[in-house]
């Protein structure tokens, strides 16, 4: 039996009111007159009438809401009525609530094959025609994952309640099984590998196993001499194994005469010979060997950091992708060691501009349009919101920047940190080994088609073959439950004997990871519960529907595990064992339908010789603006994207919870975005963790190897201005970069990588954690159907963790009273090249002239000016502490000011460093300096630590709410105030919140 | 003895382990338990003076915030928590246990999504009104809120009775945080200012906002401000404790007391 329970608000809906005006908007100015708002439940169950009115009773909070049984409520005026709910097999947390409830009240679990479906039922009135209904309709729905019905007046007036329609999963028949003949030309071979196995059945190619020919003939060669074809399965586990995302080939590689490849070179050799130097001070437990990278945080504890990219899965569903991306990358910490408890989240986001409307489709028929920047921006936004907020996760750090070449794809960063004891029973709990005999035992979600071919997706370029199922939904609290169930119980009950998350790959990659370290596994695939029946084994085996975990479960532990997560509301079934067999074994109903020893699986992917090629990019300088006065363009440039304030997304995300807060994500009277947050992870203890970030995209236009030292120099200080220490610093590097088969490009990685090994060492802060994602490309059409390529400039995001010994000692960004004395630490040099300044100067004259002088880190003296800076915070000789980034010194002023809602009067007479002209002083990025403000009483003690570092006292704090700004001359250079800075900061965010 | 406070958790709900040491750190004990726990082993509630609904997305807050964890309640506890109510003890529902107890109908009116129907982190200032040992001593407070349903809505009648029985536990007000920051006073569009209200004896209060969220010095926006402020006046040792600390000191107090 099918029926319907709608549930309407009886008076006030803010949510309506903000609708409409996000529709007027559209373009639709003023004929929205009204909106209604009701939320459906289909209930697909054999609930008698009385059952339906307990159930309606329990989705309903009779004080606020109306429930009505298959019949809609009466709503007053309204034109039309569109209907928003999910395409079949799309997660659907809300109905999956609604069937907990019911199933509460009524006493009664739903059956198998009985379901809830839920949809969004919108009354809207005005003088709209069907294509307005359309386009409101669009807005509210993407078609990869969501269907929209649209009914007019009279449609409903007749019947009184919408069409029953539940999208449930039904999949054909099919042949579980199929051998894949590889005795074919190499023409074919490269077809497989690009666009996956054919399927008679249906008649179509799979998708992309992105193997290319030579891993195809290694596979080839492999199973003749077996004697026999390889299965779908086994060729579709050895893609997933095998792809750039699991296996980063291209940091791996030799690459010209790098034999080692980048990652065991640079970033890997990095930290080595940090350790090394280190010695007793070194503070790293677990590096690159785990889910996420472990650092020593007192003697009882550790903590944990890993930043992860969800980008094209973002660039097709914002919202789900980027949902998946943050509970995916907590799912890492609970999958370090034995399990460490989510303490820290953080983001990053890198978008086309906002307001840019020009279409993009991903076919030339242009039929499958890509989403506006806009729309990824919110979507992506809203899904980190409600992934961070609903898991209890404060989401401290995070930033966003804006390139009009992320318009193609966007990059979507996501960490978190984590909190572990270090031992447990006088075990450590940062160490795990499945042994042969442990069950393999799967918890939390079920598996449908979501997410399948997720990780040979995000190995290859963007275009019409991208695959809808790449897409999937979060769901945050049966995540929580999992979590809460492993990292607060189980784990220290020693439960199980090893963890780790299923992600890229699903259980494939999980499982034959584990094996390693027992040395092979036995799965049987048709225990795997699944969302809906009908899947094939090599779906099931490949999928990556969220929230699950893999786990070792030693044999007489598996009770009171089984009884534990039970109690807790958490699925766990057994799905085979582990072995030492050597191989890696699947069943299907009692019939063996792979077996491929550990050895080929993990090793059998050939290796390339990478080569590069250098090439030189060159720019023009901007014309400079006329004349002394720069009052108007420092007020322009507060307001670009990338130093603007984004308080929006700041506020909208929980900072607070779990009760830590020491330096938040807004800071100051006039609340200005911090670079760095301090929180205290353990109440019990003062020790605080410092987190910051750093990236400079566009100076990759000129040289990577400058963006990547910048990026680190940058994460480095920032820290270091909010109160870390240069000894208990540790980073972590995301290298996001475009056509990486491209000559070019790998010459500007091996740059990038250069420097990560050179500033690291320099700085004595290794790197513990990583990622890569090396195809960010879009390949599609224009709005004339012309084919397009957009690649994004080549990204390296550094974040950075530390540990405080004292959380007290924190300093915050604004200036905290007048008459304090104003600093800048550090050397200011002719260095514009790709800076914010030349970037907006270019935009004004509509030119590429990013000018020729990109930042360069002077490691040495950097540490020098650092080490003076963290000495003097020690003894709260400090005021005020900001990083001065994009937009230089006068971007910094800027900030400080508006943070502190004060005034200042500064000098430019005494800057450290070159001579210099107006511009560079004001604007010019140069690394290494940092804005301060000193107590009067204080500035003796301050003046004699910084004696040896390059500082000059710039000006004063005042009390008024004007920045002024005179040049060497003493000619005043910039005259305005705070309350313009404030509004100029503030003014994306006040356009798009 | 030490009061003892039984700390609800699972399915979602996530500030369980700030409200246990928010207990500890004012003197009591507090034990976190879960709901299913709970079901299985009702009688442990006696055992406990005072009971907490802490903060969280119980349910993700599908189908409508604390709707989901209130009707398990209503379904599988019903029965114990009215005797406990009836005992003298204290109970506290904060943000996410605010909705719970108002799904409830353990304390009047409900909440729904704010005016900007935007999830919101921020400090706000609190107006003590009503007349409960929760509130002992308490006339004006600066807390944090987060919260996408937040919106208190109630029927002018029963606020008006509400209101001559000492059940307003705080409005929101303009104070310290909003003028440090420029903030309005009231966040989310409730109905006459209200951020928490109480049971009719004012044993039982529910609120928006987070006192656990506030139970250190650092936890203030404006800490590192302060700080510099006192070591103008020569004072470089700083205060440890926040504002939020006093509600959970009343608590303790008030089973200590007797």
């Amino acid at each position: 039996m099918i029926s319907r329970i709608y549930v309407a608000q009886k008076a006030i809906d803010s949510r309506a009111k903000v609708l409409q005006n996000s529709w007027n908007k559209l373009g639709l100015s003023g004929r929205v007159t009204g909106v209604t708002l009701l939320d459906s439940y289909t209930i697909h169950a054999s609930l008698t009438s009385s059952h339906l009115k307990k159930a309606a009773s329990a989705l309903c909070n009779p004080s606020l809401e109306i429930a009505t049984i298959s019949k809609l409520p009466k709503v007053a005026s309204y034109t039309y009525v569109i209907e928003i709910g999910f395409m079949p097999g799309v997660t659907d947390n809300v109905a999956k609530t609604a069937e907990e409830a019911i199933a509460d009240t009524l006493h009664r679990p739903f059956k198998k094959g009985e379901a809830i479906y839920t949809s969004k039922v919108f009354f809207v009135s005005g003088t709209l025609s069907k294509k307005d209904a359309e386009l409101i309709a669009g807005s509210l729905h993407n078609p990869l994952i969501e269907r929209a019905a649209i009914f007019s007046k009279n449609e409903i007036a007749k019947k009184g309640t919408l069409p029953l329609v539940v999208p449930e999963v039904v999949l054909p028949k099919r042949t579980p099984v199929i051998p894949v003949s590889l005795a074919l030309p190499d023409e074919e071979l490269i077809r497989i590998g690009k666009e996956g196995i054919f399927d008679a059945e249906i008649g179509t190619r799979r998708g992309p196993l992105a193997l290319d020919l030579a891993s195809m003939r290694v596979i080839k060669d492999y199973f003749k001499k077996l004697k026999r074809n390889p299965t779908d399965i086994e060729l579709e586990s050895l893609a997933q194994t095998w792809s750039e995302h699991c296996k980063h080939t291209i940091f791996a590689n030799s690459i010209d005469d790098i034999k080692d490849g980048l990652y065991k070179t640079y970033i890997k050799g990095a930290t080595n010979i940090i350790r090394q130097k280190k010695g007793t001070d070194d503070f790293c437990l677990s590096v690159f060997s785990d889910n996420a990278g472990g650092i020593m945080f007192d003697n009882d504890y550790l903590v944990t950091h890993k930043v992860e990219t969800h980008n094209s899965p973002s660039a097709l569903d914002p919202f789900g992708g980027a949902i998946t991306g943050i509970v995916g990358v907590n799912r890492d910490t609970i999958g370090f060691g034995l399990g460490a408890k989510p303490v820290a989240n953080c983001y990053g986001f890198c978008f086309g501009d906002p307001f840019d409307t020009r279409p993009l489709y991903r076919d030339k028929n242009r039929t499958q349009k890509m989403l506006s920047p806009r729309r990824i921006m919110d979507g992506v936004i809203k899904g980190v919101n409600v992934g961070g907020n609903c898991s209890g996760i404060p989401t401290l750090n995070g930033f966003v920047r804006f390139d009009d070449r992320f318009r193609g794809k966007p990059l979507v960063f996501v960490g978190t940190v984590g909190l572990m004891p270090r031992e447990k029973k006088g075990k450590r709990l940062d160490e795990k080994e499945a042994k042969a005999g442990d069950y393999i035992v799967v918890v939390g979600g079920r598996v449908g088609a979501d997410g399948i071919h997720g990780a040979t997706f995000s190995s290859v370029v963007m275009d019409t073959s991208s695959p809808a199922t790449a897409v999937q939904i979060g769901d945050p609290i049966t995540q929580k439950k999992l979590s809460d169930a492993i990292v607060k119980e189980a784990r220290d009950l020693g439960l199980y004997s090893s963890i780790t998350d299923n992600g890229a790959g699903g259980i494939s990659c999980s499982v034959a990871e584990m094996a390693k370290e027992c040395g092979g596994a036995k799965v049987h695939l048709e225990k795997v519960p699944l969302k809906y029946p009908g899947l094939q084994p090599w779906q099931i085996w490949i999928s990556e529907s969220q929230e699950r975990m893999t786990l070792s479960v030693p044999k007489k532990k598996w009770k009171a595990f089984q009884s534990l997560m039970k109690k807790r509301g958490v699925e766990a079934t057994i799905i085979g064992e582990f072995t030492s067999s050597g191989n890696m074994v699947v069943n299907w109903k009692g019939k063996k339908i792979m077996d491929l020893p550990l050895e080929f699986l993990h090793n059998g992917l050939p290796k390339h010789q990478l080569q590069s090629e250098q090439v030189v990019h060159t720019y023009k300088t901007p014309a400079l603006p006329k004349g002394g006065d720069r009052t108007k363009i420092l007020e322009e440039l507060v307001a670009v994207g990338n130093i603007g304030s984004f308080d929006w997304i700041s506020t909208q995300y929980d900072h607070e919870v779990q009760a830590g807060s020491v330096v938040k994500p807004l800071s100051g009277r006039g609340r200005i975005n911090t670079d760095a947050q301090v929180f205290r992870p353990l109440l019990s203890s003062k020790k605080g963790v410092v987190l910051s970030s750093a990236l400079y995209p566009s100076y990759s236009d000129l040289d990577t190897y400058a963006m990547a030292a910048a990026a680190i120099d940058t994460a480095i200080r920032n820290a270091v201005a909010v109160g870390g220490s240069l000894d208990m610093l540790a980073i972590l590097d995301n290298t996001c970069w475009c056509s990486s088969y491209d000559k070019n490009r790998l010459a500007e990685l091996v740059d990038a990588i250069r420097a990560c090994y050179d500033v690291a060492v320099g700085f004595e802060t290794p790197f513990i954690s990583g990622k890569d994602s090396m195809f960010n490309d879009f390949k599609g059409y224009d709005g004339k159907g012309n084919p397009v390529k957009i690649s994004i400039p080549p990204t390296l995001l550094i974040s950075a963790i530390g540990v405080m010994s004292d959380l007290h000692k924190a300093v915050t960004p604004e200036f905290k009273n007048a008459g304090d004395s104003i600093y800048l630490l550090g050397e200011t040099k002719d260095e514009l090249g790709a800076s914010e300044y030349f970037k907006l100067l270019a935009k004004k004259q509509k030119s590429e002239a990013l000018g020729k002088n990109v930042p360069k880190v002077d490691i040495e003296k950097n540490k020098k000016t650092y080490r003076a800076l963290e000495k003097a915070i020690g003894l709260g000789l400090v005021a005020s502490s900001l990083s001065v980034t994009s937009g230089g010194l006068a971007a910094a002023l800027g900030k400080a000011v508006v943070g502190g809602m004060l005034g200042a009067t500064i000098s430019l007479k005494n800057l450290p460093g070159e001579k210099l002209s107006v511009d560079q002083a004001l604007f010019s990025e140069s690394q290494g300096r940092i804005l301060v403000s000193v107590a009067p009483q204080d500035i003796t003690d301050f003046e004699e630590i910084m004696k040896e570092v390059p500082h000059a006292e710039i000006g004063i704090v005042s009390a008024g709410r004007a920045l002024v700004v005179n040049d060497a001359k003493n000619k005043v250079v910039v005259k305005t105030t705070v309350d313009k800075l404030n509004k100029a900061y503030r003014m994306l965010s006040t356009k798009v919140a | 003895m030490k009061p003892k406070a039984l700390i609800l958790s699972g399915y979602g709900l996530n500030c369980e382990e700030e409200a246990k040491f928010a207990f500890e750190m004012a003197g009591g004990e507090g034990d976190i338990i879960h709901i299913n726990d709970l079901i299985v082993k009702p009688a442990m509630l006696l055992k406990y003076q005072i009971l907490v609904f802490p903060g969280g997305f119980s349910y993700g807050d599908d189908t409508g915030s604390g709707k989901a964890y209130a009707n398990k309640l209503r379904n599988h506890l019903k029965k114990e928590l009215d005797v406990f109510i009836k005992r003298d003890t204290l109970t506290i529902g904060i943000c996410n246990g605010f909705q719970i107890i108002t799904s409830l109908g353990l304390v009047p009116g409900a909440l729904t999504h704010n005016e900007s129907a935007q999830y919101i982190d921020r400090w706000v200032d609190l107006k003590a009104e009503g007349d409960s040992p929760w509130l002992t001593g308490i006339e004006k407070i600066s807390v944090p809120i987060a919260h996408g349903e937040g919106r208190y809505i109630i029927d002018e009648k029963e606020y008006k009775k509400m209101k001559a029985n000492g059940q307003i536990a705080f409005t929101y007000t303009k104070g310290d945080m909003c003028a440090y920051q420029n903030l309005p006073s009231n966040p989310n569009g409730a109905m006459y200012d209200i951020a928490g209200v109480l049971s009719y004896d004012g044993r039982v209060l529910g609120m928006m906002p987070h006192p656990e969220r506030a139970l250190f010095f650092h936890h203030l926006p404006d800490w590192t401000e302060k700080r510099e402020q006192l070591r103008r006046k020569g004072i470089t040792e700083i205060p440890e404790e926040g504002p939020g600390l006093a509600l959970f000191k009343n608590a303790v107090n008030y089973f200590k007391n007797k």
